[in-house]
């Protein structure tokens, strides 16, 4: 399996490693029938990932939405977008790395490609800040737009922060008025903009980027208004009991999608989107071409129009 | 997200509010305890009807947080407005039920405050401007930012597109609803579409920020106005001071993330006193609507 293992996940990598000691027993010349054996572990270890992650909580997704070897912003550029040029800063005070964002072509499609990146291992994920964003990102994300707005580019977004960054800097030089005015220049874009929610979608640090004509999630992926952690420790004042408030808070594809806050759920390989990154990645793009295509027969009134109608129906009841 | 509140949490919204505005909507009797209220800032006690000729501003010159009612009163030409009826909303759309169970925060809230939610609406003249302002209350449930609200915002600006009247948001909140989910964080995009309704109408939209305004509130349409101003000494910022220590591990300095800081960095206009605000206000919406009317003419 890739990367560390989850909690629930414990019965499945102790048949793991057994199998693979098994493996190796074989290899050096073991009891005969042990092959046959082997294979009745591995079809045993497939079947029990499948169950587990049929019935997963709002608690395991967390877990999954934030795998570190979920395939990230980087990895989506380098598998869907050809002729990737990465665009830098805010031309106000500097260039965040937390989003990132560029000129490229999907299928064949020249558009404008932003999106969370929380990097892959310590140097990179300190370069990349785990994906939260300072103001600098949503004013480069907003410049982004405004570059894609003159040129007819479709805007994909990918969203994977647990929230936009808490530090002194982002107050002082206006993170809410950087957010708002990217949510907003979402909502006036006059070209098509799809927005993915890859792994989690915390807070105004999600939506800043995620005010689209379409939204979609992949099968384990989250969305909600503040982390469970941060929720728990706001109205628990126990952030232990960001579990429960995974739960409450309804945070899951299936929770979203009946409250239409979310269009479509791109279903994730058996084990979640890091057993097999490149067919998740290519799930996402099978999924944002269709809405593309879609969109693409609509003129800029009329793709505001959606976008509006789309967050005017969400509605509690 | 009331991050910044959370200290005082525990002994519910009533203790978030100020004392002076907690005993006017905690006791409806006439206890010589009514008459006295405690100044924050230097503890004297201050005697209540000279409070409320002040307009709630403690001679220290803090500004106490106020209800809709004073609010529109204090801000209206003559104290004089017609209250717009909000849309009602379902009550607790996610079943949260969780520690204290939403339902029973929301009807506590409301007994308290009288109020079915934290935003209030009404039209009038501000000098002689007719207008729309919207008010939200801190004391109910820290006016955080649900789909009541979010319903509120909508209606309200569809009056003042409708009549043609600019927009003045009284903006105060802990932020999200989070009892609400991902519905709170969409009353983020659900605003900033009725505030597009009001500039391709070319209608003014003023934010004015008060006591305390955080979160998902900060990060949308308290951020959103044409022009913005500020109540001296408010708390405004995105993140709480709390979770901004938490992460830096350091403490931060008095003044961080107040209105006069917020002006100093470009995010506020002017910081103005409560004496002060109507003829501001005033002044702004005119000189606006001139322009428009002479927009419309050409």
């Amino acid at each position: 399996m890739a990367g560390p293992f989850l909690e629930f996940e414990r019965p499945i990598a102790e048949l793991e490693s057994k199998i693979e000691e098994l493996s190796q027993l074989a290899a050096d010349g073991g009891p005969g029938g042990l092959m046959a054996e082997i294979e009745a572990l591995r079809t045993r270890a497939r079947e029990m990932r499948i169950e587990a992650y049929a019935g997963l909580d709002a608690w395991q997704k967390t877990q999954i939405a934030r795998h570190p070897e979920r395939p990230h912003f980087v990895d989506y550029v380098a598998t869907l977008i050809e002729e990737f040029v990465e665009l830098r800063g805010d031309r106000s005070f500097g260039d965040d790395q937390a989003l990132m964002g560029g000129l490229g072509r999907f299928r064949g499609i020249p558009v404008m490609v932003m999106g969370h990146e929380k990097g892959h291992d310590t140097a990179s994920r300190l370069k990349h800040n785990f994906g939260a964003a300072r103001p600098e990102g949503y004013r480069k994300a907003t410049r982004l737009m405004n570059l894609a707005e003159q040129f007819g580019l479709p805007v994909l977004s990918f969203v994977d922060t647990g929230g936009a960054y808490p530090g002194v800097g982002s107050e002082e030089r206006g993170v809410a008025e950087a957010i708002a005015r990217s949510t907003e220049r979402c909502l006036t874009l006059g070209t098509p903009m799809i927005a993915v929610i890859t792994g989690e979608g915390m807070s105004g640090g999600a939506i800043g980027i995620a005010a689209a004509n379409k939204v979609l999630i992949l099968e384990h992926g989250i969305y909600a208004v503040i982390s469970p952690e941060g929720c728990a420790s706001i109205l628990m004042r126990d952030r232990n009991l960001a579990e429960d408030m995974a739960k409450a808070m309804k945070i899951t594809a299936e929770d979203l999608i009946r409250f239409k806050i979310v269009d479509k759920i791109i279903p994730e390989p058996p084990g979640g989107a890091h057993q097999d990154p490149v067919a998740t990645m290519m799930a996402v793009g099978d999924a944002v071409e269709a809405e593309l295509k879609a969109l693409l027969k609509l003129s800029p009134d009329g793709l505001r129009k959606q976008r509006a109608d789309r967050f005017m129906a969400i509605r509690a009841g | 997200m009331a991050e910044d509140e959370k200290p005082k949490a525990r002994q519910g919204w009533l203790a978030r509010i100020a004392p002076g505005v907690r005993r006017l909507v905690s006791s409806r009797r006439e206890t010589p305890d009514n008459l006295w209220v405690k100044c924050p800032d230097t503890g004297e006690m201050l005697y209540r009807p000279d409070l409320e000729a002040a307009k709630w501003v403690t001679p220290s010159g803090r500004h106490m947080r106020i209800g809709s009612q004073l609010r529109f009163s204090y801000t209206f030409d003559h104290g004089r407005y017609r209250l717009i009826n909000l849309p009602k909303t379902p009550d607790d759309p996610l079943g949260f039920a969780h520690g204290k169970p939403y339902r029973e925060v929301l009807a506590s809230a409301r007994k308290a405050t009288g109020q079915n939610d934290a935003m209030a609406a009404a039209t009038g003249e501000v000098g002689g401007v007719p207008c729309v302002i919207l008010v939200q209350d801190f004391a109910f449930m820290g006016a955080s930012l649900g789909t009541a609200a979010g319903e509120a915002f909508l209606a309200a600006a569809d009056e003042a597109v409708k009549k043609k009247r600019p927009l003045v948001m009284f903006a105060a909140s802990g932020g999200a609803r989070m009892q609400e989910g991902a519905l709170s964080l969409m009353q983020m995009a659900r605003s900033t579409l009725a505030i597009q309704r009001l500039r391709e109408a070319r209608l003014p939209y003023v934010v004015v920020l008060t006591d305390p305004t955080y979160g998902g509130v900060t990060a949308s349409y308290a951020m959103l106005g044409d022009v913005q101003l500020a109540e001296v000494g408010a708390a405004i910022g995105f993140s709480g001071r709390r979770v901004i220590e938490q992460t830096i591990r350091e403490v931060l300095p008095a003044g961080f993330q107040t209105a006069e800081f917020q002006m100093d960095r470009g995010m506020v206009d002017q910081v103005v006193t409560r004496e002060d605000l109507p003829v501001i206000l005033g002044s702004v919406l005119r000189t606006l609507m001139m322009g428009r009317a002479r927009l419309k003419a050409a």
